[in-house]
């Protein structure tokens, strides 16, 4: 693998007409480095993601990697990124072999190498025996399973996932968190994981947290219950984000 | 970036719209009726009322269902045009169109890929029509199914493109088929498709020119002409002046946005 660079975004800025979705927001993501992108819905994760992965354009601010600007390198940035959308993005006519060799084709590998690939990802995401299944036969843990296979088939140095598991069973969450985190220790993919939910968080994670378009803490989690002053995640992100007074 | 990439990602689209096409038989089959219901039942009952005298490219009289086969062929290149955009549609709402403008490629380049993939598929809809019309004396010369190919394509980019760019201006799937109507069969029916235009100009002077105006009147006519071999350069000068401009028109009023 070759030496990976960091991406990082600094003071992103977006309006939607004269509402302010995001207001200068930095984030930056390292090899290797799980990092929880946490905020209550409606907070500007999904903006985020939108000009993360060149869906919306970078009104203000920028995007770099290493020592390139991507802001307005949109194809040098999505070659580098690996997406799960909120929203399945699936064919679901077509079978599990035939998305993932769409998307293998989208990002230009050959037919031999996207073999490779696609039976390597179905075996890691134990899915092997279910390949020419049709998508609609799958439940939504198996889903979220090929579009997280997908998103890893071209070898990705960024994996970004916006609420990749929602609607999904507690015990599914778990799975594929953990799944994602194995591939972010063994491949030093680095890992943005948008989330509201609070027990997807781990200790050691670094956490960026978003409410209302604006960053409100950046740190640990650890640093994050200290400066808080709470004994929980949840506990903690009700204080810094105001829900706790308002409740 | 090498070509080697950017074959793969056309190669991967047009896959896609195959497969696609393939699990979705009754497209096929419906696309193919509509066609026939017009050349076998509404040819045969009008025949007598519609006569066509002699007319370019044609050498003697003849049916009038030889006159609207080659209309009809553009009929299915419209139907799935339109339908290419109600797809687009269905894929932003779905999630679909984020996959593909994931691609590490030029935005313009996996929009023509997408237009060029739905233009492919209807083709073949046009030569399934081409040989059942057949049975009802459709015989164009051996060599004009060869010649007409071209035109045909050249046809399906432009009204991919024109769906494209409609599939820009909708916003939700709901609003589609108000969309189709007014576009649909205005286009057919203000056309050379089913009537000459003199016959049009006896009628009104106003519908002529309307007539005269429509892009799909000289997809029509170009198509028409190439399978009875004949060369008409102001119809492909028509039909690609309005094949660039309604890509150029599908291209730029592309919002990614509206796919996040």
């Amino acid at each position: 693998m070759t030496e990976q660079s960091s991406l990082r975004a600094q003071n992103l800025g977006f309006r939607y007409g004269q509402r302010t979705a995001l207001d200068s927001v930095s984030l930056s993501l390292l090899p290797g480095q799980f990092h929880v992108l946490l905020g209550p819905n409606g907070a500007g994760k999904s903006t985020l993601f939108g000009m993360l992965t060149g869906l919306l354009s970078i009104q203000q601010g920028s995007l770099e990697i290493g020592d390139q600007d991507l802001s307005k390198n949109r194809v040098a940035l999505l070659r580098r990124t690996g997406v799960v959308f909120q929203q399945s993005a699936l064919d679901l006519d077509l079978s599990i072999r035939q998305n993932l060799s769409y998307h293998a084709s989208l990002h230009g590998l050959s037919p031999k190498e996207a073999k490779l690939k696609i039976d390597l990802e179905l075996d890691r995401f134990e899915l092997s025996h279910r390949g020419d299944e049709s998508i609609r036969q799958l439940n939504g843990g198996h889903r979220r399973r090929v579009e997280l296979a997908r998103a890893l088939l071209h070898s990705p140095e960024f994996l970004l996932l916006d609420e990749p598991t929602v609607g999904l069973d507690s015990q599914t969450r778990q799975r594929l968190n953990k799944v994602v985190r194995q591939r972010c220790a063994t491949d030093g993919v680095a890992v943005l994981w948008a989330t509201h939910l609070m027990e997807e968080v781990d200790i050691e994670d670094q956490i960026s947290l978003i409410n209302s378009g604006e960053m409100i803490f950046q740190g640990s989690t650890s640093e994050m219950l200290k400066r808080a002053d709470r004994n929980s995640v949840a506990e903690a992100f009700n204080q810094l984000t105001g829900f706790e007074q308002e409740g | 970036m090498g070509l080697a990439q950017y074959h793969s990602t056309f190669n991967g689209i047009l896959r896609r719209e195959f497969l696609r096409f393939m699990q979705q038989r009754t497209r096929f089959l419906s696309a193919l009726v509509r066609p026939l219901l017009w050349l076998l039942v509404f040819a045969a009952g009008f025949r007598a009322a519609l006569g066509i005298a002699i007319i370019e490219p044609y050498e003697t009289y003849i049916t009038y269902e030889v006159y609207i086969a080659p209309g009809l062929c553009c009929m299915i290149l419209l139907f799935n045009g339109m339908q290419g955009s109600l797809a687009m549609v269905y894929d932003r709402e779905m999630g679909s169109m984020k996959v593909l403008l994931m691609s590490p490629l030029p935005r313009p380049f996996l929009l023509l890929s997408k237009m060029v993939s739905t233009a492919v598929i209807s083709l073949l809809q046009v030569y399934a029509f081409l040989l059942i019309s057949r049975l009802v004396d459709v015989f164009p010369p051996v060599m004009g199914y060869l010649a007409v190919l071209p035109a045909l394509f050249l046809v399906a980019l432009l009204l991919s493109a024109i769906g494209l760019f409609l599939s820009n201006l909708i916003r939700q799937l709901e609003n589609f088929a108000g969309v189709m109507n007014f576009v649909i069969f205005p286009m057919f029916f203000l056309s050379s498709a089913l009537y000459p235009l003199w016959k049009m100009q006896e009628s009104s002077e106003l519908l002529y020119w309307i007539c005269l105006f429509n892009p799909f009147t000289h997809a029509v006519e170009l198509v028409r002409h190439s399978l009875y071999l004949s060369w008409n350069s102001s119809e492909l000068g028509w039909t690609l002046a309005a094949t660039l401009i309604s890509t150029l028109l599908g291209v730029l009023s592309f919002k990614p946005n509206r796919a996040s």
